[in-house]
């Protein structure tokens, strides 16, 4: 079971941690097609490596924060405060459906 | 068997383990034996004579000692009620009813060694070409094939005990507490860390243990260093079986009764020094009776004083076999032959019928003899490192693999890192315990800095990197010596040959990680401690491959067999129960399992529970429902984005009732929440998704929306819930409460707080998921038993009555009111659960909002529906299936219950919209294979649709 590390709690063993999956952009919901926010709901770039993703401090804090992990080893590299949120800083590379191949999807 | 026997025992022999002052008696397979106190099952057998332990497991041969340790395949023996003891491990202890497994009716005839006879027929996959078609009578193959598994039996009135779970914390954990072992943990505790030394076997020293006397100084000193060294910790007869992500491990503690306990241990860094072990060599007859391997036999000679035989021939190719022979001379064995595959020469094959008798050399010449020892070379079991990532490589010269590359918090030693003398290898292990402890102490100086605070005046640690050298060991020389030029067992647990593994090749299974699941090579109890580098040594001469180019099959955990109790361990969810707890169960409620929570299901007559309600009044704890409390100017901003509905114009006072969608459309929960004041709200959720709800709430106000003024607290266990419905609940409460509950002063739909039964502060919710008149009060958590007491008093001459959630299941089917995850399920949008009502679409934005646009544009593909059975009898039971013509699946049964008050039986359903047109008649196929017809109700409601009573 692997350590994370988080920003207000220092190192926990995951099992504390909720797992949110790789940050993406919700798309503008008014002006949305189908293509695109099915590609929001259901695909991930799913790199072998870098990846920035959302975690929960479950058992813990209840904070949610970003962690940017190389998903082939899972070294952890850095966690932060949401980007959004006001301790937070605003230059992660999020998931788009532009970053992926949906053709091949049927939607 | 003979029993001439007792003379097997050898005079002291210096470092023994037994202590001839305690004889021990058990019993084998029915007859009487005796040892002594530190034997293990094997060595007191063995000391009697006993040669033959078990049947193998495909062709059951006869076999006897191979390795005398853990390890050893064919002394997998029953205890008592314990199957698959490992009798080279086990210590015997008095009165142990010991058993051979797998035998059937003796060990001295098997009846199922027919198999033996027609062996060769039974090639890899036998099992499965053979017996796997016609299709249909495989169950009837595999109630024959079962009796031929081996394993012991179970014993199933054995009482349940439960095993207890540990942690530790320890800066380094050393995994192998022989001489390189030792040396590293005493080597890392000197350097200030906290060591957790781990063997499997019952005492610290590895080989040195059974390496005869000229150890014996050497072991005392490391041993003793091991065990005063202030900092260390051993565990002996454990063993580490994993290692996860960040030195995550699994530490078996095993104890001489068979039972089991996990350690979980987080370890700073890891050192694993597990040893090596002895592999075998692959020949004709190498499993008779009398064949074994060095280890096992010195094992015998050093640790137990055992004579493993009386005339020998051994095979030695290094200086652990040379030194076996002196053992072996000294133990009284005659050496009939020396056979030194480093000038050249070979055992080609073991003959004897049952047991070992004569052995052939490549000389030619054959030799009559009742042992054969076998010293060709090492094994390294890598299985932590495989877990730690790594991915070992071969080195011909010393003939097995070595460690490649290691995260920075494992370190390897001993005979996994490389040969060398005593001296060189002690050097290796002290430098790699400090440079662990070194380590360990810059991975505390990391974690700490992450805390926090620290304590008064204490300085932060800081890190040491003044890296310490480790010197390099040298590797081999060892000989390829795998193979004779004849054929024979590779993996004794699974009785897989080397001329399986050839005709594997041969049907195309040419990868090792192929060859290994079809032939089952390495897959037995062992798991390739002691057979791995022989299978990939056959595959690779198989495929006229080398062994570099072959590769190895990956280590995974379980390092060793572990008990499944061990790892259950004790169940550790929370149980939660409301305050009413102790009134339900003094008033014989039947209990519920509900998620976390136990619930009154009812309280003996739940029909009865429902015409009290729609007749007078019923009372229901429904504290479980989940209650938010949202402070803040911008709650309805959140409410806005969490439910379909609108939530802008909610007036001070006023209840709503809301659906929540995820963005893929789908309904994930319901409630109501009220608006107590201007900036303060309740929110409630169903029972299972308060949590979730929760942590959405956390999650839209953490991350998308920390501009929004919105505090929310969990409030679900600080209020007791009470739901007091019926026409006569407005009468029962208006004799408690300080609040104005006329229909004017207090609608539908309305929220009040007041003061109910003396106790203020009480939320009163007038809404009804019965479909009746009823109020829902949330009681000061430490109060409520005290109002629902005084409700009951007060409304006796009313004819309260207390209900149950099977009675509120069938009010709320009669009403039509549906439950989320009951009458929806994952892939549920909520135009298909009939809440198109709710959906606001012009909403400018909610959660699922795209979703639900495009559904409502496209048209629901299936709709929630009332139904009713044509024949009012029949209740079909939930889950059901609606068919069409061709009996083709239109939807299924979500609710089905007997409507007291309609005397008939009620249902709702899934169906696809097309057939959903009310008055339709859909066929129900039910469980039992009969099909019943039920018809569409115009409304979802089978009582009461127009909705007066609840606004009575």
């Amino acid at each position: 079971m692997m350590h994370l590390d988080c920003p207000w709690c220092g190192y926990r063993n995951v099992s504390e941690f909720g797992y949110l999956g790789e940050l993406r952009e919700r798309p503008d919901p008014a002006t949305t097609t189908r293509e695109e926010w099915r590609a929001y709901l259901y695909l991930r770039r799913n790199p072998a490596g870098r990846l920035e993703e959302g975690w929960y401090h479950r058992a813990g804090c209840r904070r949610y924060f970003e962690a940017v992990r190389d998903t082939t080893d899972n070294t952890v590299s850095e966690t932060r405060p949401p980007t959004r949120h006001p301790d937070g800083h605003d230059e992660g590379e999020h998931a788009t459906a532009g970053d992926l191949d949906v053709t091949s999807v049927s939607v | 068997m003979s029993r001439q026997a007792t003379h097997m025992r050898l005079p002291v022999q210096p470092g023994e383990r037994i202590d001839r002052s305690r004889p021990v008696s058990f019993r084998f397979n029915n007859r009487p034996y005796t040892g002594y106190a530190g034997d293990t099952i094997a060595s007191a057998l063995a000391a009697n004579g006993v040669k033959v332990f078990t049947r193998s497991f495909k062709y059951h041969r006869p076999r006897g000692i191979l390795t005398a340790g853990w390890l050893d395949p064919n002394l997998m023996v029953q205890v008592g009620d314990e199957p698959n003891v490992r009798a080279g491990h086990r210590e015997i202890s008095e009165g142990a009813d010991v058993h051979s497994q797998d035998i059937w009716p003796s060990l001295r005839f098997d009846a199922k060694s027919v198999n033996s006879a027609i062996g060769r027929f039974l090639a890899p996959g036998f099992y499965y070409k053979t017996f796997i078609k016609p299709q249909p009578l495989w169950p009837a193959y595999e109630s024959v094939l079962k009796r031929f598994v081996h394993s012991g039996s179970i014993d199933l009135s054995t009482p349940r005990v439960e095993h207890d779970k540990t942690y530790a914390h320890p800066d380094v954990v050393v995994a192998g507490g022989g001489p390189a072992g030792m040396a590293s943990a005493t080597a890392a505790a000197r350097s200030g860390a906290r060591v957790l030394l781990v063997e499997d076997e019952p005492e610290l020293g590895g080989h040195w243990l059974w390496s005869g006397p000229a150890k014996q100084e050497d072991l005392v000193r490391l041993r003793e260093d091991a065990l005063t060294t202030p900092g260390i910790e051993v565990l002996t007869n454990s063993v580490v079986i994993a290692r996860y992500d960040d030195n995550w491990l699994g530490v078996i503690v095993r104890s001489q009764d068979g039972s089991e306990r996990l350690v979980k241990v987080r370890a700073k860094t890891l050192v694993a020094a597990p040893g090596l072990v002895e592999r075998p060599y692959v020949f004709e007859g190498n499993d008779l009776p009398g064949v074994m391997l060095m280890t096992g036999a010195r094992r015998l000679v050093n640790r137990y004083a055992v004579r493993p035989g009386t005339r020998a021939v051994v095979l030695t190719a290094n200086a652990h076999g040379d030194a076996g022979v002196e053992d072996l001379r000294r133990a009284g064995v005659a050496i009939e032959a020396v056979v030194d595959p480093r000038k050249g020469d070979r055992v080609v094959r073991a003959l004897g019928r049952g047991r070992l008798e004569r052995v052939e050399l490549s000389t030619g010449q054959v030799v009559e003899a009742d042992l054969l020892v076998t010293a060709v070379g090492w094994t390294a079991p890598t299985s932590l490192l495989n877990m730690a990532g790594d991915r070992p490589v071969y080195c011909p010269e010393a003939a097995r693999f070595f460690p490649s590359q290691l995260p920075d918090d494992v370190l390897a030693t001993g005979g996994i890192a490389g040969d060398g003398d005593d001296r060189e290898l002690l050097e290796h292990a002290t430098a790699t315990g400090r440079e662990a402890a070194r380590r360990a102490h810059n991975r505390l100086v990391a974690l700490a800095s992450r805390v926090p605070t620290l304590p008064d005046g204490a300085e932060p640690p800081t890190r040491d990197d003044s890296e310490i050298e480790i010197p390099d060991l040298p590797r081999g020389p060892h000989l390829e010596l795998f193979r004779s030029s004849t054929h024979g067992f590779v993996d004794f647990s699974e009785d897989v040959s080397s001329k399986d593994l050839h005709s594997a090749v041969r049907e195309g299974y040419d990868s090792a990680e192929l060859a290994k699941r079809y032939t089952t090579a390495t897959m037995g109890p062992l798991q390739g401690k002691l057979e791995t580098i022989n299978a990939v040594a056959v595959i690779a001469e198989a495929n006229s491959a080398t062994i570099a180019e072959t590769g190895t099959t990956v280590w995974r955990p379980p390092y060793a067999p572990t008990t499944l109790g061990a790892l259950a361990g004790r169940a550790l969810d929370p149980t939660r129960y409301s305050p009413l707890q102790p009134w339900h169960e003094a008033h014989g409620a039947r209990p519920l399992v509900a998620g976390a929570w136990i619930r009154p299901e009812h309280y003996g007559d739940p029909e009865a529970e429902v015409r009290a309600v729609r007749r007078g009044v019923g009372i229901i704890d429904v504290t479980p429902i989940g209650k938010l409390h949202l402070q803040g100017r911008d709650v309805p901003a959140l409410l806005e984005q969490m439910y379909v509905n609108r939530w802008q114009r909610l007036g001070v006072g006023r209840v709503r009732y809301g659906a929540m969608c995820a963005d893929d459309g789908v309904v994930i929960d319901d409630g109501v929440t009220g608006r107590l004041d201007e900036e303060r709200y309740l929110m409630s959720t169903t029972s299972g998704g308060a949590a979730a709800v929760w942590e959405w709430v956390e999650e839209l106000l953490q991350t998308s929306h920390p501009e929004w003024d919105v505090t929310c607290t969990p409030v679900t266990t600080s209020y007791a819930s009470i739901n007091v419905a019926g026409p006569r609940s407005r009468e029962l409460l208006a004799r408690l409460a300080d609040v104005d509950l006329s229909p004017d002063g207090f609608g539908y739909m309305n929220v009040r707080t007041g003061t109910v039964a003396g106790v203020p502060d009480v939320v009163l919710w007038r809404i009804g998921f019965t479909g009746e008149l009823s109020f829902e009060l949330h009681i000061p958590a430490g109060y409520g038993l005290h109002v629902w007491e005084e409700l009951m008093r007060a409304g006796s001459d009313l004819g309260v009555r207390a209900f149950g959630v099977e009675a509120q299941r069938v009010l709320r089917l009669e009403k039509g009111h549906l439950i989320v995850g009951q009458d929806t399920d994952g892939l549920t949008q909520a135009f298909s659960a009939g809440l198109g009502w709710a959906v606001k679409l012009d909403k400018p934005d909610f959660s699922g909002a795209p979703e639900l646009r495009w559904q409502k544009a496209s048209g629901a593909v299936s709709s929630l529906v009332s139904l009713q059975p044509v024949d009012p009898a029949v209740v079909p039971p939930e889950a059901s299936q609606i068919i069409g013509p061709r009996s083709e699946i239109l939807g299924r049964v979500t609710s089905s219950r007997h409507s007291p008050t309609l005397g008939r039986s009620i249902c709702l359903a899934q169906v696809l919209t097309e057939h959903a047109a009310p008055d339709s008649t859909l066929r129900v196929l039910q469980p039992d294979g009969s099909v019943v017809e039920a018809r569409v109700c115009p409304e979802l409601a089978h009582v009461d649709p127009e909705g007066e009573r609840a606004r009575a």
